[in-house]
C-alpha cells in the first residue's frame, strides 16, 4: 500500500509536467490502476467484502473517462 | 507429514507474493512513465505493466479471501481490465498520431510510413522535426504541396 501510494505520487509528478494532453490522460489511466490496487489491499487488510464492489465501478469509470477524454481530443484537433 | 502444515498460513504466503509482485509491476510502470522519452513508448509501458500488476493484485486477493462469490467478482475486476486497458491506449494511441505528437528520434518509423503512403495519409501526419528539417532542406516546393493539401484536408 505504501508503494503504491509512492506510485500515485510519482504518477501525480508526470501527470504535472506531461508536456502534451495525451500524456495526462494515460498518467490518469495508471492514476485510475494505482487507485484499484489501494482499493483491493485495504479490502485484505480490513477484511470487508463489499469494499471490491468499489473496484470493479471504479475500473469501469476509468476506462469511461479515458475514451472520453480522447474522443473529445479527437473531436476538437478535426 | 501432511498434516502438519498449516494451510491458511500457506494461502496467506501464496496470496501476499501475488500481492508483491503486482505491486512490484506497476512499480515498475511507473518509473517507466516518468523515465521513458516518448509518450508512445510511456503508454505501451502504461498499458502492460498496470494490466499485470492489477491481474496479480486482485488474483492475490481472491486467493486470500478464499470464497467463490469474492473469485467471481474479482475474475469480473481481471476480465474487464483485460478487455479495456488495450481498448483506451488505442484509441488514445491513434489520438495522439492524429494530433502529430512527436516520435522519439530512434524510433524506427519506416513501415509506418509505408503503410502511411500506402493508404495515402501523408498529410495527416507529419513525422520528427528532424525529418522535418530534412524536408525542408532538400525541397521546398514539396513542403507547399504539403500546405495546399492539408488545406484540403481542412475543408
Amino acid at each position: 500500500m505504501v508503494v503504491l501510494s509512492f506510485c500515485l505520487l510519482l504518477t501525480a509528478v508526470r501527470f504535472a509536467i506531461g508536456p502534451t494532453l495525451p500524456d495526462r490522460i494515460t498518467a490518469f489511466d495508471l492514476i485510475v490502476a494505482d487507485v484499484i490496487g489501494i482499493i483491493a489491499i485495504y479490502t485484505e487488510f480490513t477484511g470487508n467484502e463489499d469494499l471490491i464492489d468499489v473496484a470493479i465501478i471504479l475500473s469501469l469509470f476509468g476506462f469511461l473517462g479515458s475514451i472520453s477524454f480522447a474522443y473529445y481530443l479527437m473531436k476538437i484537433t478535426k | 507429514m501432511l498434516e502438519n502444515i498449516d494451510w491458511i498460513l500457506v494461502k496467506d504466503i501464496i496470496s501476499c507474493v501475488f500481492i508483491l509482485s503486482g505491486v512490484f509491476f506497476i512499480l515498475v510502470a511507473t518509473i517507466g512513465l516518468l523515465r521513458l522519452p516518448d509518450f508512445y513508448i510511456r503508454m505501451s509501458a502504461i498499458t502492460k505493466g498496470s494490466t499485470l500488476g492489477l491481474g496479480l493484485i486482485l488474483f492475490g486477493l481472491g486467493i486470500y479471501f478464499n470464497q467463490p462469490s469474492m473469485l467471481l467478482k474479482v475474475l469480473a475486476v481481471i476480465t474487464f481490465t483485460l478487455i479495456t486497458a488495450p481498448v483506451a491506449a488505442h484509441v488514445i494511441g491513434r489520438t495522439a498520431v492524429q494530433n502529430k505528437i512527436p516520435f522519439w528520434e530512434y524510433t524506427n518509423l519506416k513501415e509506418f510510413k509505408k503503410y502511411l503512403h500506402r493508404e495515402h495519409l501523408e498529410e495527416v501526419v507529419n513525422y520528427d522535426k528532424y525529418e522535418e528539417q530534412v524536408l525542408k532542406k532538400k525541397k521546398k516546393e514539396k513542403k507547399e504541396k504539403k500546405a495546399a493539401a492539408r488545406e484540403k484536408f481542412g475543408e
